[in-house]
């Protein structure tokens, strides 16, 4: 199983996703923002980070970057894409995903261990999890408020698109506690708080992300 | 537009010059002009001014300084000492580890945000310039009090500066401090310390040799930013009129950074560099002449080559701007293509400035006009040095007599009114929880954040198989260092070695940043003395070496200096890190005992400072070799699962501690007060030479023979215990017969002071 993790140009947590991949039992491929090819890889990781600095909007260059027009065409035709954090920013400005993610409601970055419930477990990156299964996995991010319109929210309801909700606290006053969003066909997936950094005891707060990495995996071997 | 060149200095050696105005002394101007045999040029006394200046030649810390040499116990552990960028210790299995910490203190209060934003790209070039990866930040932060109007400006802001520069830059931050005093109300002290690692075979090291390599000069364009004085010699030299007042901070771009330590990092591990150099204090005069100095002698500069964001800066102004987020390499003619093009892939800007030469001289020029002639070792490395006059002040003795005796100043005496001091202590700006600031910080990026704030030391994995890691803790108590500066500083090296022993890592080496007053006052310059007196004397007791620091003089408000605030870095090594010992209690049941001996001892406290606005007496007396067989408990405790949980007692005392750990593990306890004590003593003295620790009941044992082993008094002191609350439903800490705290209430008092003040 190979999955490629794209670095762009201020891309941060580009190994962290690289080293879940691997604990999930994977193969992690390293691809390059500029390289419009991705390498026959099976999936697609957009990680972390503050690609071009956030400068313009989060996501807005690098959503240009010559990989993109490849991503976009691969999910367009089924490959599992999962974005985390600036990559579901990425996403979002890539029309993959519907919605904007706006400045945290109080203004601050924050760093905070997250408790999510998982909503929806039939998408290819959450089919290890249970229906209803509540998680703990940082959170960190300054542009995470997820915001849309009224019609595409009740659509992302109405067809169990959200797959994780924000429970106790809301970090960063995202619309209906929404903290991942699908596609209708469940490849692509796009996720503000950070599984990558919960996937061993020693450096994480729980172990509870490697769920995500797991659930591509087997989806593959399924398919 | 007219240039003041080399040959018109020799014909005009009498045309006078703004040396003063940039901050020499006539003496200092007069020793150039022998240097040089003439007047040195605009850009040769714009050079030598910046150079010269207290922040880049140490010219009044040098004396005091040479003892972290003179007395540095013997060590097969130091790869590279003082004076490069960074010390770098061997850590073991082919690792060596870089850290240091520097003071960005003025610029944070003019402008908090890039002020504190700035120091940290500083500092992180620094680290990457020994050719380490840096792997996690850390920011020791001062500020006036906590409602003061002017911190809740400076406070925000810098706390958003660290956060923005070092979020964006994918360097977790784990730890630091944030204390308040009223000495730091008008000027805040912001230091920032960077720890990275590498390969031992990875070490650079900023030297430009090898006769026709090239010099490199990549990263962000040069612009006006943070020239500081030379504004004076630009209008004065060329036009009056033109307005010349630059911004002095300058402002940071992370996203730059970033691109800079991954093309850095790559062109260093494909072999294509020399040597390599950061840009920061004095810019491309800083780093030309250092690179020249520590090489083959010799260097030659196209300055006009130089990219600009401003096409109107004068050729002194590009001398010595700094603009931030540039590095300076030497790459021989035959790699520059292959540099070139790792430096392309990253989009970043180069361009080769000048050459290596054998002519023993720094040479630039400004479009085929020779500008600047000079030795370059007069520049970089032999600028003026001051044996400043220092005295013990004539306050020192009164302050010292007025110790904070039961007659002096009233303590609580019943239960009540203890009870009533623990929640206000707690609730204390400099006891309170943190993470109203933390929180703001990611500590997780980069996946091998093992141990970070509130943690007493944070701790880094370094290498994924075999589980090397660090630990690093910063600390100073500056209410101690001013009753007894030698005193108060070993006391700050004894607080950061506890808490790196405490994580379970040995300490290795010792960084500072010495935040002082002006050198010209002869009480500050005493307290200087001191502190560094006591620092070198306390490194060769514990035996680890100073390996590197930093000076920050004229920290002060008209003529009032801030708390002598010499902060101390220790670094330590865990061959494994997932033998860390937590602060969190682990298991119901687990025995609570207390490391050493406590003293009362309140002068300084946080009990005398947040109760009674109290400062005098004498610091609580400081025993190394107690130290010494503490962490020797606390390490091997570690190490061979003895200890379940530990906890360096420092402010606020054994009954903050004891809150700390229960409410990070979210279990109460039961506390006993030894029948031979003082309450308020045992529950708020700040004794140092302790720790408490957790223990499994059949450990118990094997951990009394560890201490007897070590001639360490421990004192039984209560049980981690979940039930207690048990009918109320809640966790609570029991202190003795005398009262209850559920954990609401400790959370009430411990969690909402810095979001009320700042939120």
């Amino acid at each position: 199983m190979r999955i490629g993790v794209v670095t762009f140009p201020g891309s941060l947590d580009d190994r962290d996703a690289a080293r879940a991949v691997r604990l999930a039992g994977g193969e992690a491929v390293a691809l390059w923002h500029g390289d419009a090819d991705l390498h026959k890889v099976d999936a697609v990781i957009l990680p972390g980070g503050f690609s071009y600095g956030d400068y313009l909007r989060c996501g807005a260059i690098s959503r240009f970057a010559p990989v993109m027009g490849e991503v976009v065409a691969a999910a367009n035709g089924g490959l599992p894409v999962l974005g985390i954090c600036n990559g579901f920013q990425i996403l979002c400005e890539s029309h993959l995903l519907p919605g904007a993610l706006t400045r945290n409601e109080k203004l601050h970055f924050v760093c905070r261990d997250q408790k999510l419930r998982i909503e929806d477990n039939t998408s290819a990156w959450t089919s290890s999890y249970a229906s209803g299964q509540e998680i703990i996995v940082p959170l960190k991010n300054g542009e995470g408020c997820f915001v849309a319109d009224e019609k595409t929210l009740d659509e992302l309801e109405g067809e169990g698109r959200v797959i994780a909700r924000y429970l106790d606290v809301n970090p960063n006053g995202s619309l209906r506690d929404i903290a991942g969003i699908r596609n209708t066909r469940g490849n692509v997936v796009g996720l503000m708080p950070h599984p990558e950094h919960a996937v061993e005891q020693l450096t994480g707060p729980t172990t509870d992300g490697l769920g995500f990495f797991t659930s591509i995996l087997t989806a593959m071997v399924n398919a | 537009m007219s240039i003041d060149t080399v040959s018109q200095a020799a014909q005009t050696p009498d045309r006078a010059q703004p040396f003063a105005e940039l901050g020499l002394k006539a003496d200092e101007y007069q020793r150039i002009r022998e240097i040089l045999d003439r007047r040195p040029t605009s850009s040769e006394l714009a050079m030598y001014s910046v150079m010269w200046s207290e922040h880049c030649s140490y010219k009044s810390s040098k004396v005091h300084l040479k003892q972290f040499g003179d007395k540095a116990p013997k060590t097969d552990k130091l790869l590279v000492g003082i004076g490069e960028n960074a010390g770098v210790v061997d850590i073991g299995q082919g690792w060596a580890v870089t850290f240091k910490v520097e003071s960005h203190n003025h610029p944070s209060y003019v402008e908090p945000y890039q002020g504190a934003a700035t120091g940290v790209g500083g500092i992180v070039r620094d680290i990457i310039s020994m050719g380490a990866r840096p792997l996690a930040i850390m920011d020791p932060l001062r500020f006036g009090p906590a409602d003061a109007p002017d911190t809740l400006r400076v406070l925000p802001g810098i706390v958003s500066g660290i956060g923005g520069y070092g979020n964006c830059l994918g360097l977790p931050n784990i730890g630091g401090e944030i204390i308040f005093d009223e000495s730091y109300a008008g000027n805040p002290l912001v230091n920032a310390l960077c720890i990275g690692a590498m390969r031992h075979d990875e070490i650079h090291l900023a030297s430009a040799k090898g006769v026709g390599n090239l010099v490199v000069l990549y990263g962000a364009r040069t612009g006006g930013d943070g020239i500081g004085g030379v504004s004076v010699l630009a209008s004065e030299t060329f036009d009056a009129d033109s307005p010349a007042k630059r911004p002095s901070v300058q402002v940071g771009d992370p996203f730059m950074e970033k691109l800079l330590i991954e093309a850095t990092l790559e062109v260093l591990h494909a072999g294509l560099v020399e040597g390599i150099q950061d840009l920061g204090g004095a810019g491309i005069s800083c780093a030309t002449s250092e690179l020249a100095s520590n090489g083959d002698g010799g260097m030659h500069v196209w300055l006009d080559r130089v990219l600009l964001r401003d096409a109107t800066l004068t050729p002194e102004e590009i001398l010595m701007s700094e603009s931030q987020e540039r590095m300076c390499a030497v790459v021989s003619p035959e790699n520059i293509d292959a540099f070139m093009v790792i430096i392309n892939k990253w989009d970043v800007e180069a361009v080769v400035i000048g050459e290596v030469t054998d002519s023993g001289r720094l040479t630039v020029d400004w479009h085929g006009e020779r500008i600047v002639d000079v030795p370059p070792r007069t520049v970089a490395h032999e600028g003026p040095i001051y044996e400043r006059p220092y005295a013990r002040p004539d306050w020192q003795d009164a302050l010292q007599a007025d110790a904070p005796t039961p007659e002096r100043l009233a303590r609580p005496e019943n239960a009540s009114q203890l009870r009533m001091t623990l929640l206000r202590m707690l609730a204390a700006p400099n006891l309170a929880s943190k993470a109203w600031v933390t929180d703001q910080y990611d500590r997780y990026v980069l996946g091998n954040t093992v141990l970070a704030q509130p943690a007493d030391a944070g701790m880094i994995r370094i290498d994924e198989e075999s589980g090397l890691g660090v630990a690093i803790s910063t600390d100073c108590n500056g209410r101690f260092t001013k009753l007894d500066p030698y005193t108060g500083t070993q006391l700050a090296l004894a607080e950061s070695y506890r808490n790196v022993c405490a994580s379970g890592a040995v300490p290795l080496a010792v960084t500072n940043c010495l935040n002082f007053g002006s050198p010209e006052d002869p009480d500050v310059m005493w307290q200087f003395a001191e502190a560094t007196r006591g620092l070198a004397d306390g490194c060769l007791q514990l035996g680890i070496p100073v390996t590197g620091g930093n000076v920050s003089f004229y920290n002060q408000t008209g003529s009032t200096a801030i708390l002598p605030t010499p902060v101390v870095g220790v670094l330590g090594v865990i061959q494994n890190v997932d033998l860390r010992t937590p602060l969190a209690w682990k298991n119901d049941g687990d025995i609570i005992f207390v490391l050493g001996d406590t003293r009362d001892e309140f002068a300084g406290s946080e009990w005398a400072n947040h109760m009674h606005k109290h400062l005098g007496g004498l610091p609580p007396m400081v025993d190394l070799e107690r130290e010494r067989s503490l962490g020797e408990v606390l390490v091997t405790g570690s190490r061979e699962g003895i200890l379940s949980a530990a906890h360096d007692v420092s402010d606020g005392g054994i009954v903050q501690v004891i809150v700390e750990m229960a409410l990070h593990s979210g279990i109460g306890a039961l506390i006993t007060i030894p029948t031979d004590m003082d309450r308020f003593t045992f529950l708020f003295s700040e004794s140092a030479g302790r720790a408490v620790v957790a223990v499994e009941p059949e450990q118990i044992e094997r951990f009394q023979a560890l201490c007897a082993a070590n001639d360490l008094p421990v004192t039984q002191i209560g049980v981690v215990d979940s039930t207690a609350g048990f009918a109320s439903q809640t966790q609570v800490v029991k202190i003795a017969d005398m009262f209850t705290l559920t954990f609401a209430e400790l959370f009430e008092a411990h969690t909402k002071t810095l979001p009320a003040l700042f939120a």
